[in-house]
């Protein structure tokens, strides 16, 4: 168990991290990692970086690396402050910027902020789509041909996603592909 | 009024379907997560305008670009301003929470199991198949969502900048937003005002 100080701690530390995190909490990792093992020495490297593996290979989404951290460093109690502080203060932000574009649709800008961001947010998802299949894939042929399937498949039809997935696991099992 | 974006957006909440209380709301946000192996985003646009019909694919692109400008999750910020846009804060809370709440059961097992399993080269080689596969999977949501720009090829462009500086150039993704968000902006409130009135 770790001091109450402790604790307000960690969720101040997250909390501050919040606003910086444009585009997940990934891109503020690096500054986690700082801070729980070389400043506090909570977590050993090899903790830290279990976690954000964890968290990928788990359904859900990628910040549950934070509650992981947390968790490590306090249970229950370690990831609540750690998530808390995390989404805390971006969610607020989200939220009061969300209702502020919605309450003037027709406004100029927010005409413009419609029309000039949804290409971009096409543009860093197909980003997203790429580093996490280039991670996995390397040089690798067979790979990056389940990659294009899969592209190909959700671009283009209703299959459930989840057979996508089964099938990648399997292969990869099986030592078919990778 | 040459932007097909418009029409969807202005009218649509009253005549799509809607989720029916804060429970369904929750549960249709759990389901979608906990099926988001190497991420949630593919499962988000299938289920809320695909299956569920809640979103338009415009409206989801719209808040999907919102997610991704802000801090925060991109799919948690979607979570957010979908439960907020039907039941407010509560709503926000619901989505968010069926968001992260079973997942993280499953991710505080998982990390129980990963000690005797990480070196296992089976577990390694199915790992590496279904991350080949996520990737693919949210590549191929990117195109899906492509359809909405229909007749603003020019403004591919910025996509396509985007792509290149954070997936081939590595830049980090703060910068890229930073820099570009505001130059499409305003180059769009130009347009729109040059068409007459911000008709987009």
């Amino acid at each position: 168990m770790m001091s109450g100080a402790g604790l307000i701690d960690l969720f101040v530390h997250f909390a501050s991290l919040s606003l910086l995190a444009i585009g997940g909490a990934l891109a503020v990792s690096p500054e986690m990692n700082r801070y729980l093992v070389d400043e506090r020495g909570w977590l050993s490297t090899p903790q830290f970086n279990d976690a954000i593996a964890i968290a990928q290979a788990a359904p859900g989404p990628n910040i549950l690396f934070v509650t992981l951290l947390g968790w490590q460093v306090d249970g229950l109690a370690g990831a609540l402050a750690a998530t808390v502080g995390q989404l805390l203060p971006s969610s607020l932000v989200t939220l009061m910027c969300w209702r502020w574009k919605s309450a003037r649709e027709d406004a100029p800008l927010v005409a413009a902020i419609r029309l000039g961001l949804s290409p971009i947010a096409i543009g860093l998802t197909a980003s997203a789509g790429w580093v996490i299949a280039s991670g996995a894939s390397g040089t690798d042929p067979a790979l990056w041909a389940m990659t294009a399937v899969a592209a190909l498949v959700v671009w283009r039809t209703r299959v459930n996603l989840l057979w996508l997935i089964g099938a990648g696991a399997l292969l990869g099992a099986l030592g078919i592909v990778g | 009024m040459s932007d097909s974006s418009a029409a969807p957006v202005a009218g649509a909440p009253h005549e799509r379907p809607r989720p029916a209380s804060l429970t369904e709301l929750f549960l249709v946000f759990s389901a979608l997560a906990l099926r988001g192996f190497g991420g949630v985003l593919p499962w988000a646009q299938r289920v809320l305008v695909d299956d569920r019909g809640w979103l338009s694919r415009e409206e989801f692109v719209e808040m999907l670009a919102f997610g991704q400008m802000l801090p925060g999750p991109n799919v948690c910020n979607v979570a957010l301003m979908v439960g907020d846009r039907w039941f407010g804060w509560r709503g926000a809370l619901a989505a968010l929470g069926g968001m992260l709440a079973a997942p993280c059961v499953v991710v505080l097992s998982l990390a129980v199991l990963y000690g005797q399993f990480a070196d296992d080269p089976v577990v390694r080689r199915a790992l590496m198949g279904m991350g080949a596969v996520a990737g693919g999977m949210i590549l191929g949501t990117a195109l899906r969502l492509a359809t909405t720009q229909r007749g603003r090829a020019p403004w591919l462009a910025f996509g396509a900048l985007a792509f290149v500086a954070v997936a081939l150039m590595r830049i980090e993704l703060a910068w890229v937003v930073l820099a570009l968000g505001p130059v499409a902006v305003l180059a769009a409130w130009g347009t729109n005002r040059r068409r007459g009135g911000g008709a987009a």
